[in-house]
Order: C-alpha cells, then structure tokens, then sequence
C-alpha cells in the first residue's frame, strides 16, 4: 500500500504569552489521498491554522508540534526550510481568502503568474508567458491576453481570486491547501471556481484540503468534511453524510442555517456544551 | 410607507441604479438580494440621504423627499451595516456608543431608554461599559441594533446585517430581528446576497442585477422556485451548493 499524500498525526499548534499557553489546535489526526477533503468550523475553530501547518506556514510566535506531519512521504517536521521552499509552491500551495492582500500591486498579474511558474521550472520567459496565458483560460478569464498586462487593482475581487488561483496552479501541485477560497466571491463565480477545483483533482489527481465555514457547500463539494471545534476534530464524516450527522455540534450548525425550503418562524439556536471542548 | 418611483442613481459614466420602483407597506419586511456591484446597497444609501445625488421620486412616510433630510428622518429612518468591528467607534464604551445618538437628538431619559435598549437586544447591565474589543462579534451587532432602537425609528434599513458572522450567531441576530419587528411594528428593507436569509425574513423580494429589478417576488414564490427571469433561476440554483453540471451552464447576465 502506498503512503497517503499527507498524513497528520496529533497536531498542535500553540501561542505563548505572559498570560499563559493558548492551544488553538488541539491534537487533530487525519490522514488524505487524492480527494476533497473539507474542514468546516466556526471562527477561532483552528481550522485556519491547522492549513497554515500542513505548509509550516504559521504566523511568528506559533509553536507547532506533531507526532507526524509528512506530505508524500516527506517528513516536514525534520524538513530543512531550504526543503521546505522547494516543496511549496511546486508541490504544496495554499490559496488565501483575500487576493487583494496576496497579488503584488506594482507588477501585472500576468507577470506574476510566469513568475511563479518560472521559479519553479527550467522554462524559458517566452514559454513561462505561455503558460500563464493558458492558465488564465483555464480559469475561464475571458480574454487572457488583455488581463495578462492588468495591475491587481484593475480587476474585480472575483477575476483577483481566479488570478491567484491560476498562480497557485501554474506549477502543478500535487496538495492545495485553500482557505475560504471562494468566501469573497459571488455564487456565480463561485461555482465556476469550484469546477475548476474539482477538475484537477478528477483530472490530474490533486489532492485538496478545503477550508470553510459554509456547510452547504462543503456539503456539496467535498468528498470528506472534517468538522472542527474548539480546536480539535469533533467528528469526520463524509461529505454528502452533513445532513445526518451525529455531533450534536454539527447538527446544531445544520439547523441553524437559514433554508429556502424551510419552516418560517425562529431559526434554532446553538447551545455549547462545554463537553465538546473535551470529549471526542 | 415607502413608495420609490424610477430611482436612478450614476457614479460618473455608470448608472449603478437604473429606473427602480418599489412600495413597502408599513410593517412589511421587503428584501432586495443580489450580487455585488448589482447596486443593492446603492439603493440604501440614496434612501436614508447618505447619498444626495439621485434622481426619481422619493416618497417616505408620506412625505416627498429631496437631496437633503431632517434631522426628524433621521431619527425615524436608521441603518444597520454588515460590519459590527467597522460601525463601533473602537475606544467607546457601548454605554457612550448608545448615548451619542441621545445626545446628537437631544433626546432625554438616557437610563431608561438605554437599558431598554440593551435588555431588548439580548444584553446585560454588565455589557454596558465594555470596549467593542471586549465583545464577541454578535455582540457588537446587538450593540449597533440596540444603538438603532435606541432612538425608537419606524423604518430599519439593513445592509448585510449578518454576512460577516458564523452561522449559529447569524440565526440569534436573525431571530432577534424578527421579534423587535414584531414587537415594535418596523418597516424593514433588508438588502442581502443570501437569498435564503432575504427569504427568512422578509415576505417580498427584488432581484437585483446590473442596477435593475429583474424581477419581484413574494415568498412564497422563491420558496416554490416559482420565478419569471432566468437570472432568478440560475441565483437559486447557484445557492444551493455546488453542482458540476449546474456551473458548466452558468451564463453571464447583462
């Protein structure tokens, strides 16, 4: 049998202050091939973070600790950063929530596109444009060679999006970590973001850890959800399964979300049962 | 209540508001949902006077309205925007937060209408001289709707009023808004890119697209997918999840 692409064991990440240790992630396990995986949690649920971990990309003053986090074999708890930087972008790459905070301003998105493709391969100039115009197309941008020469603030925060994505994509990873990818983006192109997503990993086996706070659509687009709490991972269950979860912690977000097709009166609301914080 | 005829609103060359009517009854809650730039939030801002350049007609609580308004509609005609970090002054108390509004009307009874104010949101006395940092997120959103209902107004204007929120804080803020509407006899427009969240609370709906109503619907309608314009049907396809073969016929709308 052949080593899961990523494999996470007992993670946990931690902020050291003068007011003590905060733990934000708790021993979380899991281990995933070449599929969908979500993870769907509230805000301060660490699902953020635990992206962040699988690239050791934390922010300063975060201490990460594992018993295992290795990415097709490699351990990356003993990888060298010069190892590290081999490995991300070209193997492992995350997409962000907000391109407005990730595009470089003074450079056309074009050139930003080449340039990571360029860092990672032996390709020439010329064919690194090529690539980043048929990347672009592949995001569906509708005329690549007039976007290739726009400036990040040239374009909307949905074309900014797929221009990250394509940037991310450019060097053909084998795990993208993306966080709220689509959060900022309309449901139109939300959707077409999302097939493109799903199109490379039926089509070229890519891994992908989705992060998101909308259950629906994990619910929908996933092949796995992971749900997290306080923290840890209070139940995983698949996908198209959401609906009949047992935590009652995934049930409570179930029903509290407003439905087209559902009852009118007041929605229910979430009880937190301090149990959660601790049980599995 | 509210009866807008051919409202237009232009940014320069862009018309972002093209040729709208809508009547809102008095208590009614009347929705517009769309996506952005379609101009929902525009249509807000030329209604409560944060925008002056608009052109149509402009009827509020029976009275025609220009560029400029009292300081009386401002009493009755309040807002309540999707950001609770960004609309709390961040070195105020809630307590000097819910009085400004008092003092800027020269309203009295400051104690009473205050703990009214927060007792009717969900909060308690030991809130009222908190920072906004010292508060959760759907608490800073109760403390901007308590400064709202603070100044007893008739009309709530709410722009995304729960987009930035989690889910389980979502429905408390919801539910909350449902019952002062009930309670107090509001006249809402709530204004929302979550046509389930539009559907929730208000009994009408506009679609908004490109600065135009596609269409206008009850409920009832939305919930039975019974809709006229194809760009309805494809922003309900579209929100409920993800759909491979749904995307590949998405089509643009001008």
């Amino acid at each position: 049998m052949t080593a899961p692409l990523l494999e996470v064991a007992d993670l946990r990440v931690s902020f050291s202050s003068e007011r003590g240790v905060l733990e934000a992630v708790r021993g979380i396990s899991f281990a995933m091939g070449r599929e969908k995986l979500g993870i769907v949690g509230e805000s301060g649920s660490g699902k953020t973070l635990t992206g962040r971990s699988i690239l050791r990309l934390l922010p300063p003053g975060a201490e990460l600790r594992a018993e295992r986090l290795a990415f097709d074999g490699v351990d990356l708890l003993a990888a060298s950063s010069a190892r590290l930087r081999e490995l991300r972008g070209r193997r492992l790459a995350m997409v962000m929530q907000d391109p407005k905070f990730s595009l470089n301003p003074v450079m056309t998105v074009g050139d930003q596109i080449a340039e990571a493709y360029l860092a990672h391969s032996r390709a020439s100039r010329a064919e690194a444009r090529e690539k980043a115009l048929a990347m672009l197309e592949a995001v569906r941008i509708r005329d690549p060679r007039r976007v290739y020469a726009f400036y990040p603030h040239e374009v909307s925060g949905g074309m900014g999006q797929r221009i990250m994505i394509a940037m991310m994509l450019a060097p053909g990873p084998d795990l993208l970590v993306a966080d709220e990818p689509t959060s900022a983006l309309d449901v139109t192109v939300q959707m077409q973001v999302l097939a493109i997503l799903d199109d490379l990993v039926s089509e070229r086996g890519m891994g992908l850890v989705f992060i998101s706070h909308d259950l629906t659509l994990v619910a929908s687009f996933c092949d796995r959800v992971l749900v997290m709490y306080g923290g840890r991972v209070v139940e995983t269950l698949e996908a198209r399964e959401l609906g009949r979860a047992r935590h009652p912690y995934t049930r409570g977000l179930m029903a509290c979300l407003p439905q087209l097709s559902g009852a009118e009166g007041d929605l229910p609301v979430l009880s937190r049962d301090p149990a959660w914080l601790e049980a599995p | 209540m509210i009866e807008v005829e051919t409202l237009s609103v232009d940014f320069g060359e862009t018309r972002a508001v093209d040729r709208i009517s809508f009547h809102v009854a008095a208590g009614e809650a009347f929705g517009i949902v769309g996506e952005s730039g379609s101009g929902k939030s525009t249509v807000l801002r030329a209604l409560s006077g944060l925008n002056r350049s608009w052109s149509g007609r402009m009827t509020i609580e029976g009275a025609p309205q220009g560029p400029a308004r009292s300081r009386e509609f401002h009493r009755r005609l309040q807002m309540v925007f999707q950001d609770p970090y960004a609309s709390l002054h961040p070195r105020q108390t809630v307590d000097r937060a819910l009085a400004e509004p008092l003092r800027i009307h020269g309203i009295g009874e400051r104690e009473r209408r205050l703990s009214r104010a927060l007792r009717e949101v969900g909060l308690g006395p030991e809130h009222r001289f908190r920072y906004p940092h010292q508060l959760s997120g759907g608490q800073r959103q109760r403390v901007a709707i308590a400064r709202v209902l603070i100044l007893e107004p008739s009309i709530l204007l709410l722009d995304e009023p729960t987009s930035a929120l989690d889910v389980s804080v979502q429905a408390e803020i919801l539910n909350l808004l449902q019952r002062i509407r009930r309670e107090r006899g509001l006249t809402y427009i709530l204004v929302s890119h979550n046509l389930a969240v539009v559907a929730h609370l208000c009994a009408r709906v506009a679609v908004m697209n490109r600065g135009r109503f596609v269409e206008e619907l009850d409920v009832a309608s939305l919930r039975a997918r019974r809709t006229r314009e194809p760009y309805t049907a494809q922003l309900l396809r579209a929100s409920e999840g993800y759909d491979r073969q749904a995307a590949e016929a998405l089509i643009t709308f001008d």
